[in-house]
């Protein structure tokens, strides 16, 4: 018995783990880099968004600290970084989603165009019809894709009769690409679509409301390399009318979207600079650590 | 081989005969629970089938003006308060006319149910062209003829033995031969209310009872559950004391046993508010106090498991969270919260000991017309009829409760269908 019991795999892990620990000790200081401020140009003329002083709470845990940064008018921004990194959070603060969660608290001084967008009088229902969000997961409402597109400006009275609507639903969804696909099912069922239909839907349902700003919270992540493309030529062509702010993991498409790029690391902004220079020469040795592989 | 896989292949035979004792332990608990519902359903269906039928029995009456001290001029209101009984009761005479004691008279007098005269009122009334013709008519018998009929009374027996006498016997054996006793289906079991003679009692109050009280319970629970259930999982502050106390209590009283809401309701509704007795009102009220903590956390769950990404998107759309509620949340649980109603309605419709407390367990003979009359209920019918001694009544029992049973089926189909309608919906 006990000699049969030496040949199962349980039994020989022992062996393993009394190996060497792995090398990755040795160049740990490496990665110890004082993070003091952001460098590059996180700022910019006559910004659309800019944050200062940005630090997010859930409950006494801290999630972002001190971060800085301007969103330029009809750029597209990358935001890079580690899982967990607070990427998503920062997101959040910029159309306040954030304030659905009870615990999380958001300090410092947000503006879109200038206006303080957490000021007291400041209306969230504004806000987030102004800065419209596409979420990782694509999310269609369990309702027909007309109405998936028809739902914002419904909610906020933008047409006054039905063929005003059916045309902004059609414009809504050729901009996003959708329409030619869809055009004889608009009463089909929205969460029967593909995915990459589906995130384009999403896409759709957000430009329906013809919002300033758009953030994409990895819009391409649950998507296949075909359905990723046709969503980065995409932003290619929103970019002329609409601010876009992007959350990826993905190096190149970061690269092959994005003006700028931000580079996020436990909850601080390292870096902001043009995605040229951040994936060619980056300033920062942490970005140079993540973006080279070895981190993250 | 490899040695593992000799192991393994050793083992295989015991996990197999494992397999199939679980296979073998859960089929025979499923064929055990359905014998006991067979047993069940056979025993009701065969006690209550019999009380679909009811015995009538056919006279030729004389409506003679004089014998009913009225005439063809006399207003609706004499034509009301004239004897009919009299009529009926010279009818049985003349049809035995050597009956001549006074016990068998009376005896004879009640071969027919006392409806009989007011069958015949009605008809005058409706027509009263009929006064001074003779006609012929099908009255309810007696409930101890009926019970004869169906065959559960057996002549073989000692006559001190018998509820229905020898000399009763010919009458019946006389009247079965001139083909004046038939069974026929039973409308008085539909159509009229309770009555202490079996033969005329009917569930038609219990019924309209039940349904009155279900509408007060549904339009009061439905309601204020989804409220409660929805401010609960959705706009509540997390990890507050006074919440959390809340959601334990909530859980508490879906496990009270349900008299003590009975009490409750004798106390507080009955007692301080002065919410009539025995009325739809009050059983409504107290059904409600039983059935909202059963939808609450039917509902809380539905909520509960509404993808969180659906309202993101709709908050991110600039939905307030109340729209997101009805828009997105409550629609896409609705499925789930009906379910969690029609479970909490059924478990009211079937409820009997906190009405008891609440005064629905009265004698009530008219059917009521609204929430404010006195009123009883399908399971305290059942009640009520069971208790009482005449052997009528134990088939009578046995079909309300296939009616009852009837009717918790027609809630689980209902229960169905909106399932079925609300998920097509995507
Ligand atoms: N709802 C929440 N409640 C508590 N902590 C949270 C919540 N959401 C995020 N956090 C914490 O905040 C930190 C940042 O999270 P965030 O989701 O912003 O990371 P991220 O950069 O988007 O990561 P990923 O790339 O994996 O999406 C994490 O440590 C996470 O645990
Ligand atoms: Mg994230």
């Amino acid at each position: 018995m006990n000699e049969i019991l030496e040949t199962l795999p349980g039994t020989t892990t022992q062996s393993l783990q009394s190996d060497e620990p792995k090398p990755e000790a040795k160049t740990r200081d490496e990665f110890d880099v004082e993070i003091d401020g952001t460098v590059g140009q996180p700022f910019v003329d006559n910004p659309k968004m800019s944050s200062r002083n940005c630090d997010v709470f859930y409950a006494e845990k801290q999630a972002i600290f001190d971060v800085n940064v301007d969103i330029g008018r009809n750029e597209i921004i990358a935001m890079i970084g580690p899982s967990g990194c607070g990427k998503s959070t920062y997101l959040r603060v910029l159309n306040r989603m954030n304030d659905t969660i009870p615990i999380c608290r958001t300090t410092g001084t947000h503006t879109l165009d200038g206006e303080d967008i957490y000021a007291k009088d400041q209306d969230p229902v504004l806000l987030r019809a102004r800065v419209g969000m596409v979420f990782q997961k694509p999310n269609p409402f369990p309702k027909s894709i007309y109405d998936n597109v028809a739902y914002g400006p419904r909610l906020h009275g933008l047409t006054s009769n039905r063929s005003e609507l059916d045309d902004l639903v059609e414009a809504s969804l050729t901009k996003a690409g959708l329409f030619k696909e869809v055009k004889d099912d608009l009463q089909k069922p929205g969460t029967g679509l593909s995915g990459g239909q589906q995130q384009r839907l999403c896409i759709a349902r957000a430009i329906a409301v013809d919002p300033e700003v758009i953030l994409m919270d990895e819009p391409t992540s649950a998507l296949d390399p075909i359905a990723t493309a046709i969503i980065e030529e995409l932003m290619d062509d929103l970019k002329e009318s609409y601010t876009i702010a992007i959350v990826t993991h993905s190096m190149q498409q970061a690269a092959r979207v994005s003006q700028r790029t931000a580079y996020f690391h436990l909850g601080r902004l390292v870096e902001v600079n043009d995605t040229d220079k951040v994936f060619t020469n980056p300033e920062h040795q942490l970005t140079e650590n993540y973006i080279t592989g070895r981190f993250g | 081989m490899k040695d593992s896989t000799k192991i393994i292949k050793a083992g295989l035979n015991k996990r197999y005969a494992r397999e199939k004792r679980f296979k073998f332990f859960g089929l025979c608990s499923i064929i055990l629970s359905f014998a006991f519902l067979l047993i069940l359903l056979s025993t009701i269906v065969g006690r209550g089938l019999p009380a679909f039928q009811q015995t009538y029995m056919k006279l030729d009456v004389t409506l003679d003006e004089e014998t009913l001290g009225v005439t063809s001029n006399s207003s609706s209101k004499e034509l009301f308060s004239a004897k009919y009984d009299k009529v009926i009761r010279n009818t049985l005479y003349d049809m035995f006319p050597n009956v001549s004691d006074r016990k068998e008279k009376r005896a004879l007098r009640n071969i027919v149910s006392n409806s009989a005269a007011y069958d015949l009122r009605d008809k005058v009334i409706a027509n009263p062209e009929l006064l001074g013709t003779t006609q012929s008519y099908w009255f309810l018998a007696k409930d101890d003829v009926d019970v004869y009929m169906k065959g559960n009374i057996d002549r073989n027996l000692p006559e001190s033995d018998r509820r229905i006498k020898d000399f009763q016997l010919v009458w019946i054996d006389r009247l079965i031969a001139e083909d004046r006793l038939e069974k026929r289906f039973n409308t008085v079991l539909f159509n009229a209310a309770d009555s202490r003679e079996p033969e005329q009692a009917g569930m038609r109050g219990a019924i309209m009872g039940s349904f009155l009280t279900m509408l007060v319970t549904l339009l009061l629970s439905f309601p204020v559950a989804v409220a409660a259930a929805a401010y609960l999982e959705e706009f509540a502050p997390q990890n507050n004391r006074w919440v959390d106390l809340i959601e334990v209590n909530i859980n508490n009283l879906a496990a009270v046993p349900s008299i003590v809401f009975g009490l409750l309701g004798l106390a507080v509704f009955i007692n301080f508010f002065g919410v009539p007795r025995s009325t739809p009102l009050i059983g409504g009220l107290v059904l409600s106090l039983m059935t909202l903590p059963t939808i609450i956390i039917a509902s809380r769950a539905a909520i509960k498991a509404v993808p969180p990404s659906i309202k993101e998107a709709a908050i991110g759309m600039g939905a307030s969270p109340v729209q997101t509620l009805f828009q997105h949340t409550l629609p896409l649980a609705m499925p789930g919260i009906l379910t969690g109603t029609i479970i909490g309605m059924a478990q009211a419709l079937g409820e009997t000991a906190p009405l008891l407390m609440i005064g629905m367990v009265a004698f009530v003979a008219e059917v009521p017309g609204g929430i404010f009359d006195p009123a009883t209920v399908m399971p305290v019918q059942i009640y009520l009829w069971s208790d009482s001694p005449e052997r009528a009544f134990t088939e009578r029992t046995s079909a309300a409760i296939m009616v009852l049973l009837a009717f918790l089926i027609v809630m689980n189909l209902i229960a169905i269908i909106l399932r079925k309608k609300f998920e097509r919906r995507w």
